[in-house]
């Protein structure tokens, strides 16, 4: 056993699950400001759409049991479809209202999406088993890794690579960094503001479907709870990344997840259970010494 | 229209008297038509307006949303666990207590005031570091802050039981004892909202480089107000602790950060009118659903809501309220009386 391997690669695949929900959540508030709460529960929703709703502690496969070439695409179908079905009833109809308010409502509609959730599914954590033979460690320069970590980073490397294409050679994208910019004068030269915010919460809802997969295959569990822990994490990520800049929010959430493997392997063992005090004083700190994050767009500096 | 500014003052003042008469109108009414499970369903509302107003006089003057509060409330409902349970009691579920604290005994009132004090002093500290940032940095901060205090109160066996229940306390804060405080709350929340620091803060809010050209040192009055507002967040946890007799640390995290937020965003987060009456609001809309949820006759037939249908409604009302009015159910306005000429 080799630990350095181990650790590297246990921090890119952490890091790339937490870097692939940071763009899901930092795509949303480059065109319109809006902290998106319920992205945590977009997760939880793909992952039981899964499965055949009903009260039970083991899991029927539903969708879950097609053939990878067909659940891929149709759960990225399902995760665009809630994200944009949200921005169709609810905050389309918040354009004008204050980053607070529209917060609030990003989190209320989360509650939304969980209780309906624990309504069809109950709260009890469910044994999901979707692909399990990717869980089966391979051996790589002396460290066993399961597949599926190697899978999840180049997952990631392919999400971020696609995502920067779409960005830079389409015009949906050139109108998305336009509108991440400056909204209002991206309008004024023509911009189709209707097609770039429903263009950006598709692509949000994919990534939050994507990190589903990731995740259920993971840990095997459906839990209605999933998307909560992670959506925090993401959303710091996106702040620390440089609010709005979207490399920024990739390079902060492998940042986070690298920190916490690192905390998790080397603290001695009676701080172990305080890991994540050690890790939330690390993100003050480097607020403190960042205040527009590591990777600040310069649209967000204020002028003085 | 001309009035002096002796009667704005006045006027001013008339805001946190009606809205304690009608906090108290309220008990009066729940204790004397209630039974006593709503009487303790007042007691809980009015832990809640302690705790809201307690956030609104650094949220609604600062302008910058606090996900942190929470953490505040958990350090004032353990600190008076700590001071009021028996040594026994303590001896036995949190063994590893400092001296003092495993012997102490304290009656209930300090006791609270004591967690109120720990908990701004909390704050002093947490708050020199988060608030050298500024808008949503800051609340991210705030959040970090929140998830600190989880970790260490959930993990910290000894002290404070982990996720284990902390039992036991004494059961004393009825509807009266905390509409006392909540009522407190409000007129510290009034006095602070009109004093310099507070009208200070309020003109960084509307426009900080104004005011920062205007010689308003921001860093300064922002403090101030956390830490008089975070006194009353942990003394709303002391009082929380005391009205159901059982803590741990589940009920100061997210659900109660965003319940609380929610409320007071509902409201109004422009006034201190809407703090108030957004917890009533809510409150009282989420006491009747979950009485539908139970079950409630209509002539022959038991109507009863699904179990979990009274938490999506109340989502859909909140995503419904701040369509409709985006500024909350007040819109930033004061209920107060004119007093003197018009």
């Amino acid at each position: 056993m080799n630990a350095t391997p181990q650790l590297l690669f246990d921090a890119l695949s952490l890091g790339g699950i937490y870097a692939m929900a940071a763009l899901g959540i930092a795509l949303i508030f480059g065109v319109m400001k809006l902290v998106n709460f319920a992205h945590g529960q977009y997760i939880a929703f793909c992952v039981f759409a899964l499965i055949v709703p009903s009260t039970d502690a083991v899991a029927v496969m539903f969708l879950g049991k097609a053939p990878a070439i067909i659940l891929i695409p149709v759960l990225l179908l399902i995760g665009a479809a809630i994200a944009v079905a949200s921005e169709l009833f609810v905050f389309r109809h918040m354009r004008n209202a204050t980053p607070v308010a529209m917060m609030v409502s990003s989190f209320a509609l989360g509650f939304v999406i969980q209780n309906t959730l624990l309504l069809i599914y109950s709260s009890r954590p469910k044994a999901v088993s979707l692909w399990p033979e990717l869980n089966q460690p391979v051996s790589i320069i002396g460290a066993s890794i399961p597949l599926l970590q190697i899978i999840v980073i180049f997952t990631t490397l392919l999400v971020v690579v696609t995502l920067a294409l779409l960005l830079k050679r389409t015009r949906i994208g050139l109108e998305m960094r336009a509108a991440a910019e400056n909204f209002t004068m991206a309008r004024l030269l023509g911009v189709r503001a209707n097609v770039v915010i429903t263009g950006a919460f598709a692509l949000s809802g994919a990534l939050a479907a994507a990190v589903a997969l990731i995740m259920v295959t993971q840990t095997g569990v459906a839990d209605i709870r999933m998307g909560g822990q992670i959506m925090l994490v993401a959303f710091i990520a996106t702040v620390i990344g440089g609010l709005g800049s979207l490399p920024g929010a990739v390079a902060a959430g492998f940042l986070i997840g690298a920190a916490s493997v690192v905390l998790q392997g080397f603290l001695p063992l009676e701080a172990r259970p305080f890991r994540d005090a050690f890790l939330y004083t690390l993100v003050i700190v480097s607020l403190l010494l960042k205040p527009d994050g590591l990777f600040a767009p310069r649209s967000t500096k204020p002028r003085v | 229209m001309a009035q002096t500014h002796k009667q704005k003052r006045l006027s001013a003042w008339s805001t946190p008297i009606l809205l304690i008469a009608i906090l108290a109108v309220f008990t009066l009414l729940v204790t004397l038509l209630g039974d006593n499970s709503l009487a303790r369903m007042a007691a809980q509302t009015l832990i809640r307006v302690t705790f809201v107003v307690g956030l609104w006089i650094f949220v609604g003057n600062s302008g910058i949303v606090s996900f942190g509060h929470a953490g505040y409330m958990a350090v004032g409902a353990y600190c008076s666990a700590w001071l009021t349970l028996r040594p026994q009691m303590k001896g036995m579920f949190l063994p590893d207590l400092w001296p003092f604290l495993a012997t102490a005994e304290w009656s209930v009132f300090p006791a609270a005031v004591v967690s109120g004090l720990l908990a701004a002093f909390i704050a002093l500290l947490s708050g020199a570091a988060i608030l050298r940032l500024s808008g949503i940095a800051a609340s991210i901060a705030t959040f970090a802050f929140l998830a600190i205090v989880y970790t260490v109160y959930s993990s910290w066996e000894g002290v404070t039981g982990a996720t284990s229940s902390v039992v036991g306390l004494t059961r004393y804060a009825d509807q009266w004892v905390t509409l006392g405080w909540a009522s407190a709350t409000i007129l510290a929340a009034a006095w602070y909202a009109n004093s310099a620091s507070g009208l200070a803060l309020r003109a960084s809010r509307e426009d900080e480089v104004a005011a920062d050209a205007s010689g308003i040192n921001m860093y300064r009055h922002r403090l101030i107000a956390l830490v008089v507002s975070a006194f009353f967040a942990g003394v709303a946890g002391a009082l929380f602790g005391h009205s159901l007799g059982v803590l741990n640390p589940n009920s100061f995290y997210l659900g109660v950060t965003f319940i609380t937020l929610a409320m007071l965003v509902v409201g109004g987060i422009g006034s201190l009118t809407g703090a108030v009456m957004g917890v009533l609001v809510l409150s009282i809309i989420i006491e009747a659903l979950v009485r539908m949820e139970r079950g409630m006759e209509i002539g022959e037939a038991t109507f009863a809501l699904p179990t979990g249908a009274q938490e999506i409604i109340i989502g859909v009302i909140m995503i419904l309220v701040l369509i409709l009015r985006p500024t909350g159910l007040t819109g930033g306005r004061e209920l107060r009386l004119r007093i003197g000429g018009r």
